[in-house]
């Protein structure tokens, strides 16, 4: 219990660290580019005294650090600063786009995460059989496809030769799917979105699993006779702690690197939500963005060293 | 002492009883000459790279030059042998073309993150604790990035370009292989051969040249081959979002983006260049995967 209270003590303050730093990353990310952020925001014909009066509007007089500090108190309040396009909060309008990526990105994780521990854990139990060589190819095929080509692709073939799926967008207003119309939208991005984790699941509960098996506990268990389904229990409770860590990792990678496929599907998630801010150069929403999914991604692997703990005690250092 | 402690491999190796003993090279060599997957896979791979480079022999018409009349033409038109985009240019010698662009901007950034990354995750693995910390907890933030996020946000600052889809890369893949060869480095420290080098007064740059790099850099060549498939991917994907490589230049990702709007027309043609990225993105997992189990490597996750 000590341990285990230690254990959780030590992670949250190490996550508060990485936290702070990501903050200095989101934050300095603008000023990769020398001279004044204002500088790509205005036409060059801009007349001097708007540009000045701008500079002092946004604080881009003060030394850096000043700006940092304001921007960080104001980030922690849960005010991410105003759109310089569209004048709107940021954060509201960040919750909302993050409230559209998680429709796609929870059912596609769920989605990836069963079929690779299923088809990892058969693939294992029948090691070196025809069914594991096909799984082999299934993995790696998953991995190494350029997801936004196969969302595309999975178009082309539900939507344009074989229409019986909507091409794109969400079908609603968006937030959480409430009609037919709107669940038959989800099916070609969750799918599209799932063959990743499903690769790199799969590949790992397949090689973990084969770990597992070789040590002597289940010749154990069999001898004393025990039902083979028990068996795949206690050796999958022992496969699980690695497989939990990456499923983090990839959770976060669904959420944080969804640009692509939304871009495919017309999906008004974050990622969409970035990449407008990109194109026009809104600097309070690209960093509020990438400070918001960063921190996210940071919680839920600390969220998975916690559940792993949990599980395995010797995960308790 | 130090030869000694040189010649001892980091594996065990299966050995015939009574033989001379083979070096470890020698061994992961063989193995990888008995695995037809592998060896398949390295000439798909030297055939891409060669078309890319002698691209001006291989394409049969010129990659930039379109024609109004012939746009959009299917698979096996006479002429046009994987068919035309949309404004008329020859597939086949844009691949050929856009090979170039999309293996330098997919390796490039692996080969200056293995570079820089190695050395940092080297100095962190055999310094000393103070250094390993300040060089990890920096290498933590930028892991907490996923990587797609990362090559986003910096590209839609410093601006699409070339140089520019490098440098993101490059810095979105330094944290991870600075983790995987301190971790290798780590291992390696702690083992025997190193304590005896270490007791025998071996100077420093000896015991790093012989006994720490040689048992690290097969670790980080297997991590660095598959590290080649995701930046091929994500270097794409930057051309398809307009963050990377900038048109009329033929480059796979920009390619897909242009041909999207095709879909409807001619679905065949705009999914071929998903399938060179595939195509290539596959051949260096299967690569890395052959060389992790010819050197029978376990990579740290």
């Amino acid at each position: 219990m000590i341990a285990m209270a230690r254990f959780i003590l030590l992670r949250l303050l190490h996550t508060v660290l990485i936290l702070f730093g990501v903050s200095i990353v989101a934050f300095g990310l603008i000023h990769l580019i020398p001279g004044n952020p204002l500088d790509i925001l205005l036409p060059p014909e801009a007349p001097k005294e708007v540009v000045e009066r701008l500079k002092v509007e946004f604080g881009f007089d003060k030394p850096l650090y000043v700006q940092y500090l304001a921007w960080l108190g104001r980030v922690l309040s849960g005010n991410l600063g105003t759109s310089v396009f569209t004048g709107l909060q940021v954060t509201g309008e960040l919750l909302n786009a993050l409230g559209n990526t998680l429709v796609l990105a929870v059912p596609a994780a769920l989605l990836g995460f069963s079929l690779g521990t299923t088809l990892g854990t058969l693939a294992a139990f029948n090691h070196g059989k025809a069914l594991d060589k096909v799984f082999s190819v299934i993995a790696i095929l998953g991995l190494s496809m350029p997801h936004y080509w196969l969302g595309i692709a999975l178009v082309v073939v539900f939507a344009v030769i074989w229409p019986v799926l909507p091409a794109a967008g969400m079908g609603g207003t968006g937030g959480l799917p409430t009609s037919w119309e709107e669940l038959r939208c989800l099916v070609l991005p969750v799918v599209t979105l799932s063959m990743i984790p499903m690769g790199v699941i799969g590949r790992l509960v397949r090689s973990t699993v084969l770990e597992v098996i070789s040590q002597e506990f289940p010749t154990a268990l069999e001898a004393k006779g025990l039902r083979r389904g028990r068996i795949v229990f206690h050796v999958l409770k022992n496969a699980a702690p690695p497989a939990l860590a990456v499923m983090g990792l990839q959770l976060g990678y669904l959420v944080g690197g969804s640009i692509l496929v939304e871009t495919v599907f017309n999906w008004p998630g974050s990622g969409q939500f970035m990449n407008l801010a990109i194109f026009r150069r809104d600097i309070p929403v690209l960093q509020g963005t990438v400070v918001v999914l960063a921190s996210f991604f940071v919680l839920i692997n600390l969220m998975v060293d916690v559940v792993q703990a949990l599980i395995d005690p010797r995960m308790r250092r | 002492m130090v030869e000694i402690a040189a010649a001892q491999p980091l594996l065990a190796l299966d050995e015939p009883q009574g033989a001379e003993p083979r070096s470890y090279w020698t061994t992961v060599a063989d193995r990888l000459r008995r695995d037809r997957v592998t060896i398949g896979v390295a000439i798909v791979l030297l055939l891409i790279i060669a078309l890319a480079i002698f691209a001006p022999w291989a394409a049969t018409h010129d990659p930039l030059q379109g024609s109004v009349l012939g746009r959009l033409k299917p698979v096996g038109t006479p002429g046009h042998l994987l068919g035309t985009d949309e404004t008329g240019r020859d597939i086949w010698s844009r691949l050929v073309y856009g090979g170039r662009l999309s293996l330098i901007c997919g390796i490039t950034p692996v080969l200056l993150a293995t570079l820089m990354g190695g050395t940092l995750g080297l100095v962190a693995g055999i310094g000393s604790r103070v250094i390993n910390m300040l060089v990890m907890r920096v290498v933590d933030v930028f892991y907490a990035f996923p990587s797609v996020l990362l090559a986003i946000a910096i590209c839609g600052v410093i601006g699409a370009g070339i140089g520019n889809t490098i440098l993101s890369l490059t810095i979105v893949f330094i944290a991870p292989i600075v983790r995987v060869t301190e971790s290798l480095a780590t291992q390696v420290k702690s083992r025997d051969f190193v304590e005896a080098a270490r007791a025998s007064a071996a100077p420093l740059p000896a015991i790093i040249r012989q006994q720490i790099l040689p048992n690290v850099l097969g670790g980080m060549l297997v991590y660095a081959t598959s590290l080649v498939s995701i930046s091929i991917i994500i270097s794409a994907g930057l051309s398809f979002l307009g963050l990377g490589v900038t048109p009329p230049n033929p480059e796979w990702g920009l390619m897909l983006n242009a041909l999207r709007q095709a879909i409807f027309v001619n679905p065949v043609v705009a999914a071929l260049p998903g399938v060179a990225i595939l195509i290539t993105s596959l051949c260096f997992n299967l690569l890395s995967d052959g060389l992790r189990s010819a050197m029978d490597i376990k990579l740290p996750s």
